[in-house]
């Protein structure tokens, strides 16, 4: 057997086999649709589409899906998920609107005004950012920020003003979108500073000989020639926006509560779930026939959103490969 | 337009002097230096930081010796099982991770163009490797979780009394962990790959060379750098997920083998990660042992901080490529 690997392959037969290999990963992507669907399935069977839509208390949903045990009864499987879903897209939507700012000005600051010294320490610590741990980050949240905002920012009388219906411990909205900005930043900053770099540097050069001054002739030459590739960073960001669990199930408060902007100064104090946020919660209840559907719809939901993302991004993409070869 | 606020500078290398320019782009440039040194300063606090408590509390004793179950801080023990729990995963995810990352790689940079069927096959397998990029970790481990919970994966892992397939291993965990590995280790072959230059292909035809002896003697030992830069990032982002091990490596607090055999009852076994550690002894967790996690996250930080510099490292080195 291994004799026969060491001698060298025919073509074809190595083309086949790595040709497998390579389908192999297609033929994952789709079990893995395939096996979430199926776990999910009851609660599709039982809600239909309207699952996703508000009503009722979610807190009694869950746990009433906890205490059915294993023969669990049709009403079991009620759920209407609207405080998830709502959690999940107000910290993606700030937490992407926020970074998006932040890395098109520090991608300009990078690749353009920095000094070289500075230039060369940015990158490494932009990409040290991008590595550190999601559960590092969740540490410094819950040991030092949510202490902070609880103590510092929120005074008593916004405490009590709503300890009947929510207590406000510093975790929340706010803390969540901050740290959430921080991960998914330097994901777009690399992609953004990338495509400037390999955008020609005689437009640029053009501009100013035109009488722009430099950072003008980024902003309106160079900038508008890589929107793709910041439409691109965008959406991967809130692909891993979305798909962010355990920091925020650290930082979040975890209650299923929809932050109202009409709370006011409160609103980003206000504690919520996100869908990864609460898989990860109730992870340990998959015994439960009706929780395990509920878990794996709310991944089932993630895992489309993530798969529309990224083919998003992909097809985004596509065109600025070709334009890049030209940089 | 600024035009007219423009002092054309004589001379060669004169730059433009912000003083001259408009107030918008002066607050423009402002926001941009404070973004790029804020975001530094914000690295450099969590590193500081994270640095002054791993000082303040990680101890010789703590790193070598096993957790235990405790309620007070003093008797949990310390941090070794996590830190080789991590290392194992990590093995098994990169093991699994390189055949099929450089393989698939190798297979849409050299036969992946000719023929229209090829080129579909090969999108085909380009956006399900962006797929998987982009699937949250608790979703694959979720996926894990459905599939090593079935009936005919029983062998892999723990199994209850009455037939029920517990799915949780360091087998499970580390496998779905090569999800998270493939797609860097993919996109830095197949970057490389295309950017080794025609003519040492040709060069190697043309000495009479088959495509798949070309392809092991002269292409994959000259992308050799690039698969290590894959492969470090694909290490860093194992030792960093959580949510895979919370929700497959079942969470005890020392590692556990299966049975007695020696390799196969640990593959089986469950046990525990730096990440899982962290998170358990946070106070989201059910330690409540803060300055444990600490200790924890300041080794988990070295061994990113380590990488890092690995890729950097790499990245320098000129790549055979270039040289010819």
């Amino acid at each position: 057997m291994l004799e026969r690997l060491r001698t060298p392959w025919p073509d074809r037969r190595a083309e086949r086999s790595l040709g497998a290999l390579s389908l192999l990963v297609g033929v994952g992507v789709v079990a893995m649709v395939v096996f979430v669907g199926i776990r999910a399935w009851p609660i599709f069977e039982h809600n239909g589409l309207s699952w996703l839509g508000p009503g009722g208390h979610l807190e009694t949903q869950f746990a009433n899906m906890q205490a059915t045990g294993v023969d669990a009864p049709a009403s079991a499987f009620h759920l209407r998920a609207w405080p998830i879903v709502y959690g999940t897209l107000l910290t993606s939507v700030f937490a992407v609107g926020f970074g998006l700012a932040i890395a098109v000005l520090a991608s300009i600051f990078i690749v353009e005004l920095a000094p070289e010294r500075l230039r060369r320490i940015a990158i490494p610590v932009i990409r040290l950012l991008a590595s550190v741990p999601s559960v590092v980050y969740g540490l410094i949240g819950i040991l030092v920020l949510v202490p902070f905002v609880g103590n510092h920012l929120i005074t008593a009388s916004e405490k009590a003003s709503v300890q009947n219906t929510v207590e406000l411990t510093g975790a929340g909205l706010g803390v969540t979108v901050v740290i959430l900005t921080v991960m998914i930043t330097p994901i777009m900053i690399a992609l953004i500073c990338e495509a400037l770099m390999a955008a020609p540097v005689s437009w640029r050069e053009g501009a100013i000989a035109l009488g722009l001054n430099p950072l003008r002739a980024v902003l309106a030459v160079t900038l508008r020639a890589i929107r793709p590739a910041i439409v691109a960073a965008a959406v991967l960001a809130s692909a891993r926006a979305l798909g962010e669990a355990v920091m925020i199930q650290m930082v979040s408060g975890g209650r299923f509560f929809t932050p109202k902007p009409t709370d006011g100064v409160i609103f980003p104090f206000e504690p919520l779930r996100t869908a990864a946020s609460t898989i990860v919660d109730y992870v340990d209840g998959t015994g439960a026939p009706a929780l395990r559907a509920t878990l794996y719809a709310l991944a089932l939901m993630l895992l489309f959103s993530a798969f529309v993302l990224s083919i998003g991004g992909y097809m985004i993409k596509l065109p600025l490969r070709k334009y890049q070869t030209r940089g | 337009m600024s035009v007219a606020a423009h002092n054309p500078s004589r001379g060669r290398g004169r730059r433009s002097s912000p003083l001259s320019w408009r107030w918008g782009d002066r607050l423009v440039l402002l926001c941009a230096w404070a973004a790029g040194v804020g975001l530094c300063l914000i690295a450099g606090a969590i590193v500081i930081y994270m640095g002054y408590r791993g000082v303040e509390y990680l101890r010789p004793s703590l790193i070598f010796s096993r957790p235990q179950t405790g309620t007070s801080q003093a008797g949990s023990g310390g941090i070794l099982d996590p830190i080789l729990g991590t290392l194992l995963l990590t093995v098994i995810g990169i093991a699994l991770a390189v055949p099929l990352a450089v393989g698939s790689a190798v297979w849409i940079a050299e036969y992946g163009q000719g023929g229209r069927g090829r080129q579909s096959l090969a999108r085909v397998v380009e956006s399900s490797v962006e797929v998987v990029a982009g699937t949250p970790d608790i979703v694959i481990a979720l996926f894990g979780l459905a599939i090593f919970q079935l009936g005919l994966f029983a062998p892999l892992s723990f199994t209850a009394e009455g037939g029920g397939v517990y799915g949780r291993s360091f087998l499970a965990a580390g496998a779905m962990m090569s999800l998270l590995a493939l797609p860097p280790v993919f996109a830095a072959t197949r970057d490389g790959m295309q950017a080794v230059p025609a003519h040492m292909r040709e060069a190697a035809f043309a000495l009479g060379k088959t495509r798949i002896t070309t392809i092991r003697r002269v292409l994959l030992p000259s992308v050799r750098s690039n698969i290590a830069t894959g492969v470090t990032l694909g290490i860093s982002r194992i030792i960093g997920d959580t949510a895979i091990v919370l929700v497959l490596l079942g969470g005890t607090h020392q590692i556990e083998p299966q049975n007695s055999v020696p390799v196969l009852g640990l593959l089986r076994g469950t046990g525990t990660a730096l990440t899982s550690f962290v998170y358990e002894n946070s106070p989201a967790g059910e330690g409540a042992a803060p300055q444990k996690a600490y200790a924890a996250a300041f080794v988990l930080l070295m061994f990113v901080l380590g990488l890092n510099l690995i890729v950097g490292r790499i990245g320098r080195e000129k790549p055979l490529t270039s040289v010819v």
